[in-house]
């Protein structure tokens, strides 16, 4: 068997370090989560000459191994704990070659850790045009490492890092810094009390209030002691700590790099000065929102149309091909449309992955961090909570893990009790059909109404989110320290492949996880909306004979007759007239009603629900869309989705809090289950209010 | 007068004399906020604040209160 070495990917944010990470592995990657707590763990295996493999871990981005957050943290609890299964036998530091200087801090620490460590200069492609060039000789021998210039772009450098890593035995583990020179008292009483282990560890681990592995604490306990120092004087040794690396870096680079400032030409100024400019950047954030929700809808239409029908010609087709019986109804009236109504979706909700990870990539998400940071502060929101805020129109799940970089738990905690409001791709599909059954083609100024109809939900939903924000911030009485610091990264053209691969990764997480759960809701309504208690559930067909036996009806109708007195007695008919009390105010029949329960699990299983519904029992081959707009108020008359319940559904589904996955994550998060059952009661009884008050005005 | 960053106008100078103050977050040190480093005021939000700031090559943004900890001596242009 074939060694495999273990490499860990670590670098700032702003690297492109996953550019390296893809590049690397290519589509070779998987996602998961680090066990018991919610950050990322990406990692992938890397094919070297001579048949070796690499088993590669991208670690979160980092600006040094002093953590202050989750994401942080993960990083030196894998550094330090030598047990670990991921522990690397080699560490690829990634820099970026602009900002080389603030990039190597992290890489001095990581070696004095003595973890054999490479150094990535990336984004080598830019040098030239920012007048910057290196001795590579010079720097590998002042900080003993071995060096890779990278260009992910241009695909240059990856052979070079691969031999690098082949050959990791060869990697020297000398120190950058002395860590006595930091406090020489100090640090010589702690040598003294622990001549077995790494000072610089030692230090770690008392300036941290990290939990360490298990295994790990215990080697470490009596090193409490050490802290007899107050918070003031530590805090003060780190500052000297840093000091002292750059200064060490500084020496390294004196020689090692020249930056020809003639040369440089700097595209950043000219974009800044417009892009954060007191009034032409809120007009072109503004711009760039409308223009994302108007190609949401627009673009998406023609493959929305056609996976649609597909899906209808597909249940058609097994229905006419397989063997009739209920196995084959199973299918083509539970399955298929089940899912169906989640493949619809995919076009659309691939188009917002692709924007959020474009305006993530440009480096422009930072400028709209910047610019909104005063306003959002006066809500009790970070300028940080915007990128949560806009990432939570995709999905509220990674939005409510970003909030991890906000750096004031209040600001933190707010950012996540408000981002369920903000319209995640999951309300999508229920406010695509439904808007395209009330709302009336048309153009206004270019823009068609049912677009702007979209847009309106989404202020809506940033709005409440906001306006919430305002009024928990008057309620929760929290003091936390309240700090602010955000990188201003270069613009970049977004790497393709970085896209894509964003792209494919989020799409295919969304239709699966949603998928398990569609398709086994379907199967259960499908069983329940197929059999039923009691005679007039099994007797369906003489007792409507019967009943219709004086008007003349042809055998079409009789049969149609028949299915629907069949669902109205089924097991699921029956559940559904019990919460119909409940839900007539709001304009809703009994299926809608199940659609609502059965979607607190998710909300895209709305539409799935209704399309196992309505195809139980009706043969002929039509697509969702017409069969909802063929439904008729069985009091009132008329189209069952006319203005005034629609209006009520949308907002119903704008503010309730129907997504378990978002209230696992909360619960999480917050470390309680107090935030996400106020979420759930709180939201959803707002959202039943507002709805019955649309309806009873509109109707 | 002691100078702050926080006076600093758009487009001037400046050299970071002193970051002792406790409500200095270390991980700004970590960015290069350090004494003897020149810092540029690049862009400033709407109020002055948040503040944009390159140190010493490394753009960043931080709020006018943190500014307000960060001492230093303007450098007066040609």
């Amino acid at each position: 068997m074939s060694k495999q070495i273990n490499v860990a990917l670590i670098g700032n944010p702003n690297t492109g370090k996953t550019s390296v990470f893809n590049a690397l592995t290519g589509l070779n990657q998987k996602v998961g989560n680090y066990p018991g707590i919610t950050v990322e763990k990406k990692q992938g295996i890397c094919k070297l000459p001579r048949g070796v493999k690499a088993h590669i871990i991208d670690l979160p981005g980092t600006y040094s191994l002093n953590a202050s957050s989750l994401d942080e943290n993960v990083v030196i609890e894998l550094l330090l704990n030598r047990n670990d299964k991921d522990f690397p036998d080699i560490a690829v530091v990634v820099t970026d070659v602009e900002n080389l200087k603030r990039n190597l801090l992290l890489f001095t620490q990581i070696k004095d850790l003595e973890i054999p460590s490479v150094l990535v200069i990336n984004m080598a492609d830019r040098m030239q045009y920012k007048g910057i060039s290196l001795d590579i000789a010079y720097l590998e021998e002042q900080l003993h490492t071995k060096i890779a210039l990278v260009s992910t772009r241009k695909n240059e450098g990856i052979d070079k890092l691969k031999d690098l890593i082949t050959n990791y035995k060869e990697v020297s583990v000398t120190p950058c810094l002395n860590v006595k020179d930091i406090d020489t008292t100090y640090f010589g009483n702690l040598e003294k009390a622990f001549p077995n282990q790494l000072l610089y560890k030692l230090w770690l681990v008392i300036t941290q209030d990290v939990n360490f592995g298990k295994t790990n604490r215990k080697d470490f306990d009596a090193v409490a002691d050490f802290k007899t120092k107050s918070k003031g004087d530590l805090k003060r040794l780190q500052q000297k700590e840093t000091i002292k690396r750059y200064q060490f870096i500084n020496n390294a680079l004196a020689k090692g790099q020249t930056i020809d400032l003639s040369q440089a030409k700097d595209l950043r100024i000219k974009l800044d000065r417009i892009l954060t400019h007191k009034v032409w950047g809120y007009v072109i954030f503004g711009v760039i929102l409308l223009t994302i929700f108007q190609a949401i809808y627009d673009w998406a239409e023609v493959p929305m149309d056609l996976i649609d029908g597909a899906f209808a010609s597909l249940s058609e087709w097994v229905k006419n091909t397989l063997p009739h019986g209920a196995f084959t109804d199973l299918i083509a009236e539970g399955i298929i449309p089940g899912l169906g109504g989640i493949v619809i979706f995919i076009p659309q909700i691939a188009f917002l992955f692709l924007f959020i990870s474009v305006l993530e990539e440009s480096g422009y998400m930072s400028r709209v961090v910047f610019l909104m940071d005063r306003i959002m502060r006066r809500f009790g929101l970070s300028g940080k909570s915007v990128v949560p805020l806009i990432s939570g129109t995709a999905c509220a799940i990674p939005a409510i893990m970003a909030t991890r970089n906000i750096e004031s738990w209040k600001e933190r905690l707010i950012t996540i009790l408000v981002t369920p409001f903000t319209t995640c791709s999951a309300r999508l599909p229920v406010y695509l059909i439904i808007i395209a059954l009330v709302i009336p083609e048309g153009r206004f100024f270019g823009l068609s109404y049912q677009a702007l109809t979209l847009m309106l939900l989404y202020l809506i939903g940033f709005g409440t989110a906001i306006l919430s924000a305002y009024i928990l911030n008057k309620i929760l009485k929290i003091k936390s320290k309240t700090f602010f610091v955000i990188e201003m990264p270069n613009y970049k053209l977004p790497l393709f492949k970085n896209v894509a691969i964003t792209v494919i990764e989020k799409t295919k997480a969304f239709v699966f996880g949603a998928g398990k759960i569609i398709l086994a809701i379907s199967i259960i309504l499908w069983f329940l909306a197929s059999y039923g208690p009691g005679e007039q559930f099994n007797d369906a067909e003489n007792i409507v004979k019967t009943e219709f036996s004086s008007q003349n009806l042809n055998e079409e109708e009789l049969q149609q007759k028949i299915a629907s007195h069949k669902l109205e007695h089924s097991f699921i008919g029956i559940a559904g007239h019990a919460i119909e009390p409940a839900i007539r105010p709001l304009g809703y029949d009994w299926k809608i009603g199940i659609a609502i329960v059965s979607s607190f699990a998710a909300r895209e299983v709305f539409v799935g629900t209704l399309a196992t519904i309505y195809s139980v029992g009706n043969d002929d081959e039509a697509t969702i869309k017409n069969r909802m707009a063929a439904e008729v108020n069985p009091i009132l008359g008329g189209p069952l989705f006319n203005f005034a319940s629609g209006i009520s559904l949308l907002l119903f589904y704008a503010f309730a809090m129907q997504c378990m996955s978002t209230l696992a994550i909360v619960k999480k998060e917050t470390n309680s289950w107090k935030w996400p059952v106020l979420q759930l009661v709180i939201m959803s009884a707002f959202a039943y209010i507002v709805a019955l008050i649309a309806f009873q005005f509109l109707k | 007068m002691k100078h702050t960053l926080a006076h600093l106008k758009r487009g001037e100078h400046a050299v970071i004399t002193d970051v002792s103050s406790i409500h200095i977050p270390l991980k700004l040190l970590e960015m290069g906020c350090l004494p003897g480093n020149s810092v540029e005021l690049v862009q400033v939000a709407p109020f002055q604040d948040p503040m944009y700031l390159n140190v010493n090559g490394t753009h960043l943004a931080i709020r006018k209160e943190t500014a307000s900890h960060i001492l230093i001596e303007k450098v007066t242009h040609e």
